[in-house]
């Protein structure tokens, strides 16, 4: 393991246009690291989608979203369409993507835990120490794009790990490695994001304009994702937020707004007390 | 493919990646259409006439790869006067007859060259059928009828037909195509299919586009085209395509089977199939083959790698009877099992029914939720003496007896079943050592990772000692002394005493005077080689396990000859002389594999040669030559007699030397080209709980088909056993368009109930824009799809989709026809108990009546 | 106000996690807290100023609010060592770090003068708590609109600027209405007055909840939540006009504290059923994010 400080930040790049929902990353998520199935058993009915949304039992979770085909365009779009061309019928998309924690530059779960049970790795990801969070449950309100979760059973928060355990032993976290199509690629955070932005430019160049990236920017409202994502339709179309701001961004204004109340509240009753006792 | 063989669609993706176009013809929007350029909706069951069309248009706008099609094919051949197509006939070739719907081959032969019976070709038996009296009897000899007693190659053609080079001669081969397939206009294909005119001429393009001499085009299918009462004829609509546009035997061509379990290649290689011998060698059967002379006499005369036969066979003999097969015993051939008939799951699973059948090993395998037409298979175990279940899980199989639907609807009580069920726990792939041989005939080691826990064992060690207790306790009878005789030792190790598997790998692979063979040109007709499987041996060349090979990608050529091996001979692309042009130059440097290096006098490249590696492309057979040596240098379909793929079949199937478009058994619609509706010799199975939807049906007005879902494996033993994969598919379901949901009142989530004249079975509903309705003979025709992994047992329960099936087969291969049929569908739940069937039976009176 | 507009989801399901706390534990331990804070300083200067009846209410009301809010805290964590690992570490960036700083030494002072009051014993060290207490006091009022304005919910994050002033009112109001129900009232005069400035300034905030955030208003004024809130306005706006009335009348005084506290309740509950309805329904998540979106594109 590198020594701490020299070791680069390590990160995700999900490309979704070669996501073929295969599930493998949940499956795989699960069995390394244990995390307990979810203990129900219905249909959800929103098409092969049967998990639902991140939570403290499904750290990776894949979203299947069914379309009508929309974007016109004369060249080949690499996305096929159901009927005939030239029908009215459009024919559909069907877009699937693994979500996951996104590891924030600016995280906020990590910001609000009372107890520094979330901590940043030396590689720049941001993980739970079980034996120290206590079930505050705080972490959960606080990120912009509910992942984290208290698991019911237990009452403490859980969440993807960016198999910290793996990392550590050199090796690339389980759901990436079990991955068919590349989809998950594990890497060098710098490195992925000039991947990323060659292969979106691909894409356009391919017919392919809706290609866009989410959570590259290390400007956004989080400091940009150690977990980002190729999409093909805009993010709140697969479960995520347009534009997340980690919430303590506002903090120091909120902690003055709090201690000029509060010195409202001693202001006023000291002002209550002035007046002539009767 | 992205849905059931995800891992391997990686490649699919990375061609994808480099430019490739890929395409996906698939009645639902699956997984792969996602990721696909085009997704192309046709009808169930209508595959022959979407591939004709193909055809038609390659013929009829001259696209063929010509040089290709001249030298290496069977296209020039001259037919006989008297053949007659289905064209011509209404819907049946010339020999048909109809009361037995068998077909009488000789009209189908060439001018002048007559086929030879092949070797173990058997009675066309069919259970229940006209026909069928002929079981014991044996006398009326279709001898050149089942595909699947030609092993890898045809039949064999004793002489070389008459040819004309110029392709002009009506009667040729090109001809008799071109006038077959005239008919499969891009019209057609839209009316029988349903899918678009514009889209099918664009398939068209972007096919022919990308075939010939710079490019090719591989064609990759699964059970999406063999389940079909036409499934091979699907396969030989394929290789017709692509070898007239000369895919075969390139890189980037071929026509790719996705198998199926793990290692079911490896399961036809070294077959637990009951009409052939490790190597694709033919069962005898009981009354044609009394010697070995018999057997083999077909292809001892043959030419091609099939003329070696004898030594395949008596090294296999060796195999199994070691010290004790003796020239002078004709090597203990007398000792083989025989065929009397066909001895296929449905066939046995009647003879349950009918009493015959008394003992059964199901041997991971769940017919009871897996095979079609659940409740026969159910009744068939209800009324065996014993049966034993060798499995990981306890699956229906097994508990049929307690908790199948029969039990439910009161049809089958417990206290009334005499079954004695044996259930036995099985070691999974991890608990034991052994092999998988892939689809792309790659044989890949895996180690035992952990001891199988409890009572579990592997397989391996329950064939060996229950193999090992059977001749401890045989006697000296005469008829046991196949068992006694029999080569059985095998070193044990561990804490079980399992057999050491590699040391069954050592016997598969063989051995001669010197030790391991290292490849089958080693083996011997007099006795001195011994070789479990044939195509197997080399796979220990050296004395060394090459399947074990794990050599990174990043180590070698692109050919990757050091990961796994493959059989034969290691050898990575089928025919792949034909690579080279007829002078044994690459077609194209783009497409460059084998070439032929005349300074020395053979043939170089990276993958190994799949023909004699000193032939000349110039070499010349001398007259009388046998096997390989009757073969040109010009000549790269080894397996076949005349070293030619073939367009035209002269003989071995037994439904047609031409692929035909015929309606799925169950269809909505007339056939669009003939008034021979369904296949005429289709393989149906009479009996009271198999009856037919009658085709056309008012009262079964939907097409359904089943399929498989990524999250589950098959009939559920494994997956639906486990929690990881029980949630993600937590339920059985069923898969509509909004328009049928309309037509029905069926809400996406709720409840729909589907109704067949087999049974009722339950499903929710999944009401979705990737199931299109179809306009196919000028009607709209609404398509069901089901997943059927479901049954009674486990962690996510439902009814099991092929309780709705019923069993008609495919004439060449036994195989049910899964993948189409009609059914009713309503909303709400089905009903109960005896309602349940009172339900069916009123659907049948009215389908009937 | 923003209409709710076209906006795309993914069925429908929420995208962020709704407030993982218990109910009623964890709105009773804002409303506890802030009663407790605003009484403490009360008490103290009560003390001060020579009203012992106020002075012993406050103590009492400090004491016993903010134990029992550290108990709905430790009944939301689950086992009660887990609040131990509050204090592992002082995070400022963490709401629940810096107000666990907060609360438990302030629970400890108010403790300790509290019990100082009620035996008598050790004076001089229960008046120094008391002081203690009274300077954390105004913190525990306001410092739990932090813990709510800084997470994801949109209701709380957006109202961010208001919750102080709200929670900071409904304190004062709180404090004054267990002063009115409890102290004589000839010492509830300060009170009175505390109670209407909090009034006013929790009237005012509310106000601002309902209408002034876009559409992250909404929860404010519908469901549970706005039934709770105009409840809470109501029964404010009754407590401080019969408040006017404590220092003669008794039952004008009680009822005015009755109502002062039960809309500090009803303003706790409030505000947090709107930031859960917030989270369920992701238009409250994508709609102004897009607006802020086009904003910026805006330039
Ligand atoms: N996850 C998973 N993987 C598996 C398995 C599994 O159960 N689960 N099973 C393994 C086994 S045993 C096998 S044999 C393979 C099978 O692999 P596949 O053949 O890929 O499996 P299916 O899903 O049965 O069928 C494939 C497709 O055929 C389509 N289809 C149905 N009728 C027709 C038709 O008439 N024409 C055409 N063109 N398509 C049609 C179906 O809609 C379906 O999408 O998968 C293997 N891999
Ligand atoms: N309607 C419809 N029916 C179909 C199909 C379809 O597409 N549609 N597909 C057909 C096809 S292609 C197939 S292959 C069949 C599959 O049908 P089956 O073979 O009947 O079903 P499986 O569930 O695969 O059964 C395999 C069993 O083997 C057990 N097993 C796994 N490993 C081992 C082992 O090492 N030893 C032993 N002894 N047992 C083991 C598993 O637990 C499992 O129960 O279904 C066929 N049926
Ligand atoms: S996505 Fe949420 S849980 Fe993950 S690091 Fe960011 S704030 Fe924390
Ligand atoms: S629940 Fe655990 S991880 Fe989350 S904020 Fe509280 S202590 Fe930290
Ligand atoms: S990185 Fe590890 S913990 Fe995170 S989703 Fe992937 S497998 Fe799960
Ligand atoms: S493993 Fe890869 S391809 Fe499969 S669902 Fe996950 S991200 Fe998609
Ligand atoms: S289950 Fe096994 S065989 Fe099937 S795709 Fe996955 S790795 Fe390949
Ligand atoms: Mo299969």
């Amino acid at each position: 393991m590198a020594e701490y400080g020299t070791q680069p930040r390590m990160g995700f790049f999900t490309d979704t246009s070669v996501c073929i929902g295969c599930k493998a990353c949940e499956v795989a998520c699960k069995e390394w690291n244990g995390v307990p199935d979810r203990g129900e058993l219905d249909l959800l009915g929103s098409s092969y989608d049967n998990t639902g949304a991140l939570g403290s039992n499904t750290w990776r979770h894949v979203a299947f979203v069914e379309q009508p085909k929309k974007f016109e365009s004369t060249v080949d779009l690499g996305m096929p369409d159901v009927g005939a061309p030239g029908q009215d019928d459009p024919g559909v998309r069907w877009l699937m993507s693994s979500d996951v924690c996104k590891h924030c530059t600016h995280a906020a779960c990590l910001d609000v835990c009372p107890t520094g049970s979330l901590f940043r790795t030396e590689f720049g990801t941001v993980v739970v120490q079980q034996d120290i969070c206590n079930g505050c449950g705080y972490c959960v309100p606080a990120c912009p794009y509910g992942v984290i979760e208290k698991r019911e059973s237990d009452g403490r928060a859980f969440k993807c790990t960016l198999c910290y355990d793996r990392l550590g032993a050199g090796m690339e976290p389980a759901c990436a490695k079990a991955c068919p199509t590349d989809s998950i690629q594990f890497g060098e955070l710098d490195e992925l994001r000039e991947r990323a932005d060659e292969r979106v430019r691909d894409l356009h160049d391919s017919g392919v304009p809706e290609a866009r990236l989410y959570g590259h920017d290390p400007d956004d409202g989080v400091g940009g994702d150690g977990a980002f994502f190729l999409l093909l339709d805009e993010p709140e179309v697969y479960g995520l937020p347009p534009d997340p701001v980690v919430t303590t961004h506002d903090l120091p204004a909120m902690w003055k707004r709090a201690a000029v109340t509060a010195a409202g509240v001693a202001a006023a009753v000291a002002m209550s007390f002035l007046g002539r006792r009767r | 493919m992205a849905e059931c063989h995800p891992v391997g669609f990686q490649w699919v993706m990375e061609a994808k990646a480099r430019g490739a176009k890929i395409i996906h013809v698939d009645p639902r929007f699956t997984r792969t259409s996602a990721v696909s350029h085009v997704h192309a909706a046709l009808r169930a069951g209508s595959d022959i006439a979407f591939l004709g069309g193909l055809i038609n248009h390659v013929l009829s706008e001259g696209k063929d790869f010509r040089e290709y099609v001249l030298a290496y094919t069977n296209a020039a051949a001259i037919l006989r006067e008297d053949f007659q197509d289905t064209e011509d006939l209404d819907g049946v070739f010339s020999g048909y007859d109809p009361e037995k719907r068998q077909y009488d081959m000789t009209t189908w032969e060439y001018e002048g060259a007559p086929t030879v019976p092949a070797a173990g070709s058997t009675d066309p038996e069919r259970p229940g059928e006209p026909g069928s009296e002929s079981q014991h009897g044996g006398e009326e000899h279709q001898q050149t009828a089942r595909a699947d007693t030609y092993g890898s190659g045809g039949a064999a053609v004793a002489a070389k037909p008459k040819t004309d080079e110029t392709l002009q001669h009506p009667r040729c081969v090109y001809q008799v195509l071109k006038r077959h397939f005239a008919r499969y206009t891009p019209e057609l294909v839209a009316d029988v299919c349903g899918l678009p005119v514009e889209q099918f001429r664009e398939i068209a393009e972007a096919v022919t586009a990308n075939s010939g001499r710079d490019r090719t085009t591989a064609w990759v299918y699964s059970v999406g085209w063999t389940h079909h009462t036409v499934g091979a004829q699907y396969i030989r609509t394929a290789s017709i395509l692509q070898t007239l546009l000369g895919n075969i035997g390139r890189p980037g061509g071929g026509i790719l089977a996705l198998r199926g379990h793990a290692s079911i290649q490896g399961s036809t290689d070294i077959p637990t199939l009951f009409n052939l011998l490790p190597g694709y060698i033919p069962m005898p059967h009981a009354h044609q083959h009394q010697s070995l002379d018999e057997f083999v006499a077909a292809d001892a005369g043959k030419t091609g790698f099939w003329g070696n036969m004898r030594s395949y066979a008596v090294s296999l003999l060796k195999s199994y009877w070691g010290d004790s097969a003796q020239p002078g015993n004709d090597f203990r051939f007398d000792y083989l099992p025989r065929l009397t008939g066909d001895h296929g799951t449905y066939a046995t699973v009647q003879k349950q029914i009918e009493g015959e059948c008394k003992g059964y090993f199901l041997v991971g395998e769940n017919p009871a939720v897996g095979s079609a037409n659940g409740k026969f298979q159910r009744l068939g175990l209800a009324n065996l003496d014993w049966l034993v279940v060798r499995d990981l899980q306890l699956i229906e199989s097994a508990t049929f007896w307690k908790d199948g639907p029969e039990v439910e609807t009161g049809e089958l009580k417990p206290e009334e079943i005499g079954t004695e069920v044996f259930f036995l726990p099985a070691a999974a792939h991890t608990e034991k050592d052994g092999s998988f041989t892939n689809t792309q005939r790659l044989l890949q080691w895996h180690h035992k990772a952990v001891e199988p826990p409890g009572d579990a064992r592997s397989d391996l060690w329950f064939y060996y000692h229950l193999g090992r207790l059977i001749r401890e306790r045989v006697g000296d009878d005469p008829r046991d002394a196949p068992i006694r005789d029999l080569t059985w030792s095998y070193p044990v190790e561990g804490p079980t005493d399992d057999p050491s598997a590699e040391s069954v790998l050592a016997e598969i692979n063989g051995h001669g005077p010197d030790g391991p063979l290292s490849a089958y040109t080693q083996l011997k007709d007099d006795g001195s080689t011994a070789c479990g499987c044939w195509i197997y041996c080399g796979v220990r060349a050296d004395g060394k396990n090459q399947a074990a090979n794990r050599q990174p990608r990043t180590e070698q050529d692109w050919v990757a000859k050091g990961w796994a091996w493959a059989w034969p001979a290691n050898r990575r692309i089928l025919y792949n002389r034909a690579s080279a042009d007829p002078d044994g130059k690459p077609w194209s440097e783009r497409k460059k594999l084998l070439s032929w290096d005349a300074e020395q006098g053979k043939w170089v490249g990276p993958d190994v040669p799949d023909f004699e590696p000193t032939k000349a492309p110039d070499h010349e057979p001398p007259e009388g030559a046998k096997a390989q040596d009757a073969l040109g240098g010009r000549d790269p379909f080894i397996m076949q007699t005349d070293g030619k793929a073939w367009l035209y079949v002269p003989a071995g199937l037994a439904d047609g030397p031409l692929p035909t478009h015929y309606e799925p058994f169950e269809s909505p619609v007339e056939n669009a080209l003939y008034s021979q509706q369904e296949s005429p010799t289709r393989q149906t199975l009479e009996s009271p709980s198999n009856p037919y939807n009658p085709a056309r049906s008012e009262v079964y007005p939907y097409v359904f088909t089943t399929y498989r879902l990524t999250e589950h494996h098959t009939a559920g033993g494994m997956s639906r056993t486990l929690p990881y994969l029980s949630e993600l598919q937590p339920e059985f379901f069923c898969e509509v368009s909004p328009a049928l949901a309309a037509e029905r009142g069926l809400e996406n989530g709720g409840w729909a109930t589907i109704i067949s004249a087999r049974t009722a079975i339950e499903a929710r509903v999944l009401v979705t824009e990737r199931v299109k309705p179809l306009k196919v003979r000028g009607r709209t025709i609404h398509q069901i799809g089901l997943p059927y992994h479901w049954g009674p047992n486990g962690l996510t329960r439902g009814d099991a989709a092929n309780d709705l099936l019923s069993i008609v087969m495919d004439p060449n291969v036994h195989i049910q026809e899964s993948k189409a049929a009609t059914c009713d569908i309503r909303p709400g739940r089905r009903p109960r108990g005896a309602a349940l069937p009172a339900m069916v039976e009123e659907y049948r009176r009215r389908a009937d009546g | 106000m923003v209409e709710p507009a076209e906006f795309k989801s993914y069925y429908g399901r929420p995208i962020l996690k709704e407030p993982a706390w218990k109910q009623p534990d964890v709105p009773l331990y804002l409303f506890l807290g802030g009663a407790a804070g605003a009484s403490a300083t009360m008490a103290a200067l009560a003390d001060v100023t020579g009203r012992p009846g106020l002075a012993r209410v406050g103590k009492l009301v400090a004491s016993g609010g903010s134990i029992a809010s550290v108990v709905a805290l430790i009944h939301d964590l689950g086992k009660p060592t887990r609040f131990l690992h509050m204090l592992r570490v002082l995070k400022p960036t963490s709401p629940l770090s810096v107000g666990s700083w907060i609360l438990s030494p302030f629970s400890g002072l108010a403790a300790v003068a509290a019990a100082s009051e009620v035996t008598g014993k050790l004076p001089a060290i229960g008046r120094l708590a008391g002081a203690g207490a009274a300077v954390l006091g105004p913190a525990m009022c306001t410092y739990t609109a932090v813990l709510l304005a800084d997470t994801a919910t949109p209701s709380w994050h957006e109202a961010h600027g208001t919750l102080p002033v709200l929670f900071a009112g409904s304190a004062l109001t709180s404090a004054a209405g267990a002063a009115m129900l409890a102290a004589p009232e000839g010492e509830v005069g300060p009170a009175v007055r505390a109670g209407l400035a909090g009034a006013v300034a929790e009237l005012v905030a509310e106000h601002h909840l309902e209408t002034g955030l876009g559409l992250v208003s909404e929860p404010y004024r519908t469901g549970r939540a706005g039934k709770l809130l105009k409840a809470a306005k109501a029964l404010t706006a009754a407590g401080a006009g019969l408040s006017v009335l404590a220092s003669r009348n008794r039952v004008a005084g009680a009822l005015a504290g009755a109502a002062y506290l039960a809309s500090g309740l009803c303003t706790r509950f409030g505000v947090y059923a709107a930031g859960v309805e917030s989270t369920r329904d992701p238009k409250y998540v994508v709609i102004p994010q897009r607006e802020r979106l086009t904003r910026r594109a805006g330039g």
